[in-house]
């Protein structure tokens, strides 16, 4: 076969390594994608929210009588309707409880006080303004030191024994050898920072349709949920309602990004509502709602220190953390861990001994502790380490780059254990970090940058070299509210050799009906364009613990292509019988079955599908289907190298990202252009983290970015234009290699983006500014020492 | 009170509120879901519809401010059973992920083209500056944009021709 030949069946087959154009493009170009606020049922009431204008306040009354009054309010219901039926708290994701509606005080503003049900959304909307809340307000604690320090108020005064702020404390590695790596260090360089509160905000907010039918008790809910199976275990268990009979249907999600992970008020009140009333009950937020209320992310202050030896190599790693968790410990993690993941804070370094200590704290803001775009706080950690190294480049005079090549984790290291007790399961970093700088050009760059320095101007080259650890589980590690981190595939190929996949992930916008269809295309040789992918319906799916963290392809996609081995060696046995060989001699290529040494006589897999419902061996079950549930033994290891050029500006302090290069390795690739579309988003996301986005709050606990003009996020015009480069290490332990690549370039953006506008300051003294690096902060920081115009 | 508009080419006379959202209009009294609700506060774009072949955040409009006027909206693009070339550019050039932000993208995209049939990078960038997109970082959007121009312009040509 000549090379375009196969060039075009590789195509047209659509397997592992093809840009395949979308399969569910087309109902979105067509204004036809149906998402939560699409659902419109028969009797259908709308839900509004009554919310705390108070950070921390006693309710003394709520008078719910003028709302009720509103011709077309069904009903309001409070903290204390709720309370008959034990509704009035539920489960956190992190063990802890969170109110549904107030009852007894509120404790950041924006908390659900009161529900108001009504005919249309209009009305629910005027009738939650006539709700009258009688508070007696308290004094707001917003940060986490004035939440620890003595004497504060006790925020969750209603928890039996809980006496102060103090959520949890937590330690991984190990003290001891990391007191003796500083005791001998050469030269120790030390980083505080603080990586701000920020938010999800994916364009489409939460919300859901829930219709509970009061005659069989059968609740459909309609839901915004990144984890459709993992919600309806939590639903049962809140509500106390049979398992069976709640389906819920997350159907097209307008983005996640960790914002619709967790369970909110909004989803129980609405699904109690719809039980109580007996007719179907729609809340869908507003972006106010969204912002102030649901799951925001980092909020993390650190503080730590590298030990470093003679040689230039580190051999110790210090690193205090208090983390802000709201008012409500609702992060969104894995029960083992109470930081998520922030210890793989040692990074892409060999760095032998570490300790980390972490601290939560409760405070009046917004429960959530969500991974924005990122597995459980590794972004928070990836931001520490590579904003510490640049640090350390800076106090020691050597270059960031050469730093990194000096203390990276070798190629020939792995599997490496690491001192925080991960253990890594492939890469080269030296390799993307060569990729990158060739890409970039750097020593020029460098050069151009002296120059310009003895002109007095301003310019910055950053450097991150990020890994990831991303695709929980393994099970035993790694679960949510105790249920364990696998994933679920179910395959069924029918007579006329097309299939439907069914998965226990669900996308959010990152394209699993085309790459999921692409592993079953390459395991059995069935074209993509044959394969119909369903997620989202817990009728209809296998169960599984959905999609964060960068799992969808670590763990779904393996159980994708371990269904497909199945069926492959079912289609073995049907060739035997239909070539009349013994299965042993039956080989299997490309969706082609022969028996050995006879290659031109092939049964395809069409054929081997139709027989298996035709012509089946005595004693073979009828059919081609399977399920897979699959439990990874270990995380991947995602990592990369990007660099970014800036120019400020000295009159003004802007910061402008002249260029971006991104290298990935996501080990093997199924669709290059999803993957680099999965990347130009999230180095989008990083730059509105690293310089625009950012939730803050005033003394009394006001929540300034409730909005999109205070909540910034970068528009086409602001955000740079991305050169993207990869290697290829694939991941030893997954069946394909692949390694998730849907939160790389948020986890490692930021650090770079930030670490060029150091670069470009430090020699004035400057070695460290706060995310958002906003043009005021950088105007002051340059007029703190003395540089003006 | 009745509201009259003329949308995607039909027209329609619908009872409704005086104070209803033009962006609730459309989603509820007509029917039609494409027009999506990010943010009530005209920053996002995802509301986008053509009024009278302009781009406007239909969030922020009353919809009696539409009485008498053309709207067009992402269902009509299509044409014919025929994809506008915004809608072939967007699937060609993987210019969405999620869909929410795609009707509005794709509608002042068109209306780009419309006015200015070859479109810097600037300049597209800085049309759908008022449009958000949490998901692809533009970068496809812009090539989007790019490849119904040029698909247009091809068109247009051969046409003459």
């Amino acid at each position: 076969m000549a090379v375009d030949t196969q060039e075009a069946a590789r195509q047209a087959m659509g397997g592992i390594g093809v840009s395949l154009a979308r399969k569910e493009d087309a109902r979105f170009i067509h204004g036809q994608g149906h998402y939560v606020d699409d659902v419109v049922l028969p009797g259908m009431l709308h839900m509004a929210i009554v919310r705390s204008p108070h950070a921390h306040a006693r309710i003394r009354s709520i008078d719910t009588s003028a709302a009720s009054a509103v011709p077309g309010v069904i009903a309001v219901v409070t903290g204390e309707l709720l309370a008959q039926h034990k509704l009035a708290w539920m489960p956190t994701l992190s063990g802890d409880t969170q109110a549904v509606l107030a009852t007894d005080k509120v404790r950041f503003q924006g908390q659900e006080v009161a529900c108001v049900i009504a005919e249309t959304k209009y009305i629910a909307e005027d009738a939650a303004a006539l709700v009258s809340v009688d508070y007696e307000p308290l004094q707001a604690v917003t940060t986490p030191q004035q939440a620890i320090a003595p004497g504060a108020p006790v925020i969750r005064d209603e928890k039996e024994g809980q006496t102060d702020n103090k959520i949890y404390h937590w330690e991984a590695g190990d003290k001891d050898a990391t007191d003796a790596a500083f005791a001998r260090a050469a030269k120790v360089v030390s980083l505080s920072t603080f990586y701000p509160r920020c938010h999800p905000s994916p364009l489409e907010t939460c919300g859901c349709v829930a219709d509970v039918d009061p005659v069989t008790g059968n609740a459909t809910i309609y839901m915004t949920s990144q984890a459709p199976h993992a919600h309806r275990t939590l639903f049962a268990i809140v509500a106390g309602l049979p398992e069976e009979k709640i389906r819920i249907i997350s159907p097209d999600l307008g983005g996640g990004f960790g914002n619709k992970v967790p369970i909110y008020p909004g989803y129980v009140v609405a699904t109690a509502a719809s039980l109580l009333i007996g007719r179907p009950v729609k809340w869908i937020e507003d972006r106010t709602e969204n912002l102030i209320s649901t799951g925001f992310a980092r909020d993390y202050h650190m503080d730590g220190e590298v030990a470093i030896d003679a040689d230039g190599k580190f051999i110790g790693l210090r690193v205090h953390l208090l983390s802000d968790n709201g008012a409500f410990f609702a992060d969104a993690q894995p029960t083992r861990f109470k930081a998520g993941l922030f210890h793989i804070v040692t990074g892409s370094y060999d760095i032998p001994a570490a300790h980390i200590v972490a601290d939560g704290a409760y405070t009046n803001k917004a429960p959530g502790g969500v991974a924005y775009r990122c597995s459980f706080r590794v972004t928070e950690a990836s931001y520490f380490i590579e904003r510490l190294v640049e640090s350390a480049a800076v106090e020691t005079g050597v270059d960031p780059v050469a730093i990194r090549l000096k203390n990276f984790i070798q190629p020939e290291a792995f599997p490496y254990q690491s001192a925080s007790g991960f253990e890594y399961d492939s890469g080269d970093y030296p390799r993307a970090m060569q990729v990158a700088l060739d890409k970039l050009g750097y020593q020029e760059l460098r050069k151009e940058q002296a120059e310009k320095r003895a002109r007095g101007e301003l310019m910055g080259i950053g450097v991150a070299s990020f890994t990831e650890v991303v695709g929980a589980g393994k099970g035993k590690e790694y679960d949510i509210a105790g249920l364990r981190m696998f994933d679920s595939a179910e395959l069924r190929i029918h007579p006329t050799g097309k299939g439907i996949l069914k998965l226990g992930v669900k996308s959010q916008g990152q394209g699993h009906e085309t790459t999921f269809a692409q592993i079953v295309a390459e395991e059995l040789g069935i074209p993509a364009s044959d394969i119909e992918v369903r997620e989202g319906d817990t009728d209809n799916t296998p169960y599984g613990l959905g999609t964060y963290a960068s799992r969808s392809t670590p763990v779904g996609g393996a159980a994708t292509a371990m269904v497909s081995r199945k069926l492959r060696d079912k289609g073995k046995l049907i060739a035997a019988h239909l070539f009349e060989a013994d299965v042993a001699d039956i080989e299997f290529d490309h969706g082609k079955y022969f028996v050995k040494g006879s290659p031109d006589n092939v049964k395809t897999i069409q054929d081997i599908a139709f027989a298996a419902y035709t012509n089946l061996p005595d004693g073979l079950e009828a059919g081609l289907e399977g399920v897979t549930y699959y439990d990874p033994p270990n995380m991947t290891f995602p990592f990369g190298t990007y660099l970014v050029v800036v120019d400020i500006d000295k009159g003004t302090g802007q910061v402008k990202v002249r260029r971006m290069v991104a290298v990935d390795d996501c080990g093997v690739r199924i669709n290059p252009m999803i993957v680099e579309g999965q990347i130009c988003g999230g180095l989008t996301e990083g730059f509105g983290i690293a310089f625009m986005e950012l939730i803050t709050f005033d003394d009394e606990g006001n929540c300034i970015g409730s909005n999109f003009m205070d909540y910034l996020i970068p528009t086409a015009w602001e955000t740079p234009r991305f050169e993207l480069g990869e290697t290829v290490t694939p991941s030893p332990h997954h069946p394909i290699g692949a390694k998730g690549v849907g939160e790389s370039a948020t986890v490692g953006s930021p650090a770079a983006y930030v670490n060029a506008v150091i670069d470009a300051l430090a020699h004035l003294g400057i070695t460290n500014i706060d995310m958002p690096v906003t043009s005021d902060k950088v105007w002051a920081a340059l007029r703190s020492k003395g540089v003006t115009e | 009170m009745k509201i009259t508009l003329e949308i995607n080419g039909t027209e329609k006379s619908v009872e409704a509120e005086p104070r209803t959202l033009l962006v609730d209009f459309i989603r509820t009294k007509l029917g039609m879901t494409g027009t999506h609700i990010g943010c009530d506060t005209s920053n996002c774009g995802a509301c986008t519809v053509l009024l009278d072949g302009r781009p406007v955040k239909s969030c922020t409009l009353l919809a009696a401010q539409a009485e008498g006027r053309k709207v067009t909206t992402v269902e009509g693009l299509a044409t014919g059973g025929k994809l506008h070339a915004i809608q072939e550019g967007f699937h060609a050039e993987h210019g969405l992920q999620c869909g929410f932000c795609t009707p509005g993208m794709m509608l002042v995209g068109a209306a780009l083209i419309e006015s200015n049939p070859h479109p810097t990078e600037d300049e597209i960038r800085w049309a759908i500056s008022g449009n958000i997109c949490r998901c692809t970082g533009y970068m496809n959007i812009v090539k989007a944009i790019h490849h119904a121009a040029e698909a247009t312009a091809t068109q247009n040509t051969a046409g003459v021709a």
